[in-house]
């Protein structure tokens, strides 16, 4: 038995207004692995991450979580396993102040207050911001938010992680902290993002959406080599794998952009 | 940026000052809420002419503000800010009741200046107290007293709710201003037009962040109660603080303490 599989077997979903949002989508993710959904926009990664926590229902196809199908009865064991960070922290602190954000969701499985304490300092310190814990979540910046937001996911001890887009909004350094700590979880992970350096850091992994289909599902590595599929899905390489503009193996785009050094240097 | 922190009340600063030190800070939110509760009571329960007997009650609030540690001129700043709407509920009462009340040499005083006055009086000792409340225990602490104290878990849930994003809704108006105000060269006030787009926008986004902060609490097993851990205790300093104000509150309210002094002071010169 494992509560670590996600897996999807033709799942389609309609938006009320007759909008696509899901045209049959399947894929299996087992304990462990850490995969990046990518895609460009209206691809249909946040309505596929909405499946997940059991916040939209399929209109055709299934959905397993661990070892049992998804339905409105287990949601409820469903989203105790999944842990969700949301795109904008702020939509997830809701609470006065960090510690009882992060305290929200163990209290609400029921556990007693010293637990709920250790389970909060340690989830803090995860992350590195167990000195914020009694600082309010509208004064934090950025990347203290988006900390305190993973922790506060942490701290109800998920099997499986699911992020929308856990690098946007960050500087530099923010960035590259968040990934070395992504890299050291041991969760199922699956990360919506248009990051494709990051998923090609963080997931051996990646599952590419286009117009709520699956166009391709393999390793980060290979798929983001191929630049036909890339191209066909709405994307490009990312950036580290395309060429340096100063040592000027960098391809002139037909949509403009850097050209080659010396070239730039001629005109 | 301007933002609600820069602006109006200077909220997120009552949030830092609640982060002090002293022993008021310390004291159980409870002490301070049913103290100020009883303050504020009693102060406008008096008759609507009374002047001296509500002289003793600023001992209260400077108490507070003085072994608070709170910043006096921040503090009248912001009671100054929202005088304007006493001002206004009181100006008219010398219009309306001309009857003299007392003769001041020369000069009549008309019983209306003596109810503004008593009103001006009343604005300034209950605003000063709350204000010093809330920058002593923060916003989260009184709602919380306030939950422990018996009142609707709903209420207070609504209360914090609206606190926490008050300042994301602010910051979102703020930036919608900004970028009309960029675009509108010549114009300085907003058109009805452009108001009713602009506050119906802000509406559906606060209903487009409501749903995600709904989804956001269900995913970490959101029941409709809203679980907290606080460590509140009440120690002897709390109870001897709160009977000992509201004993002096309800002393000062049957006992007018400057008319006696003053009798005093006149029959040992008389």
């Amino acid at each position: 038995m494992s509560h670590h599989i996600v897996e999807t077997q033709d799942l389609h979903y309609t938006y009320p207004d007759g909008t696509m949002g899901l045209c049959g989508v399947s894929f299996r993710i087992t304990h462990g692995e850490s995969v990046a959904l990518v895609g460009a926009n209206g691809a249909g990664k946040s309505t596929l991450l909405l499946h997940l926590n059991g916040f939209l229902t399929a209109t055709q196809g299934g959905l397993r979580i661990g070892d049992y199908p998804l339905t409105a009865k287990n949601v409820k064991a469903v989203r105790r396993s999944v842990g969700m960070v949301f795109q904008d922290p702020d939509d997830q602190l809701f609470m006065p102040t960090v510690f009882d954000d992060v305290a929200f969701g163990p209290l609400n499985l029921g556990l007693p207050e010293e637990e709920v304490e250790r389970r909060v300092m340690s989830a803090l310190e995860i992350v590195g911001v167990p000195h914020l814990k009694k600082r309010a979540p509208y004064k934090l910046s950025g990347g203290e938010k988006r900390s305190v937001a993973i922790a506060s996911v942490l701290s109800m001890a998920p099997d499986i992680l699911v992020m929308d887009e856990p690098t946007s909004n960050l500087d530099p350094r923010s960035r590259s902290r968040l990934i070395q700590l992504l890299k050291s979880f041991e969760h199922t992970k699956i990360i919506a993002t248009h990051d494709l350096d990051m998923a090609l850091d963080v997931c051996q992994r990646t599952i590419v959406l286009h117009q709520g289909l699956i166009t391709a599902d393999g390793p980060t590595l290979a798929l983001f080599q191929d630049e036909q599929l890339l191209a066909r899905s709405g994307l490009e390489k990312p950036l580290r794998m395309q060429g340096c503009p100063v040592c000027g193996e960098w391809k002139e785009r037909d949509h403009g952009g850097y050209r080659k050094g010396a070239e730039a240097g001629e005109a | 940026m301007a933002n609600i922190d820069s602006g109006f009340l200077q909220i997120g600063r009552m949030d830092t000052l609640a982060q002090g030190k002293t022993w008021l800070h310390r004291l159980d939110p409870r002490a301070k809420l049913i103290a100020v509760s009883v303050f504020i009571v009693t102060v406008v329960s008096f008759d609507k002419y009374t002047l001296s007997a509500l002289i003793p009650f600023f001992v209260f609030p400077a108490i507070l503000v003085g072994a608070g540690g709170l910043p006096v001129r921040f503090l009248m700043a912001r009671v100054l800010m929202v005088a304007p709407f006493a001002f206004f509920i009181g100006i008219f009462n010398p219009l309306l009741d001309r009857q003299t009340f007392f003769q001041m040499g020369t000069i009549a005083v008309s019983g209306g200046w003596i109810s503004f006055g008593s009103i001006m009086i009343r604005f300034v000792l209950t605003i000063t107290t709350v204000l010093a409340l809330i920058a002593l225990s923060g916003f989260n602490g009184v709602c919380l007293a306030m939950e422990k104290l018996g009142a609707p878990k709903p209420f207070v849930v609504q209360l914090l709710f609206l606190y926490r994003y008050l300042f994301v809704l602010t910051d979102e108006a703020i930036r919608m201003v900004r970028a009309r105000s960029l675009r509108a060269f010549h114009s300085k006030t907003m058109g009805i037009k452009t108001f009713a787009s602009l506050v119906g926008h802000l509406l559906l986004r606060a209903l487009d962040r409501a749903q995600r902060i709904h989804l956001a609490m269900c995913c970490r097993g959101f029941d409709g109660r809203v679980p907290m851990i606080k460590p509140m205790g009440l120690d002897w300093k709390a109870v001897a603080f709160t009977v000992g104000w509201c004993g002096l509150f309800i002393l000062l309210r049957f006992y007018n303490l400057p008319l006696k002094l003053g009798a005093l002071v006149t029959g040992w010169v008389g």
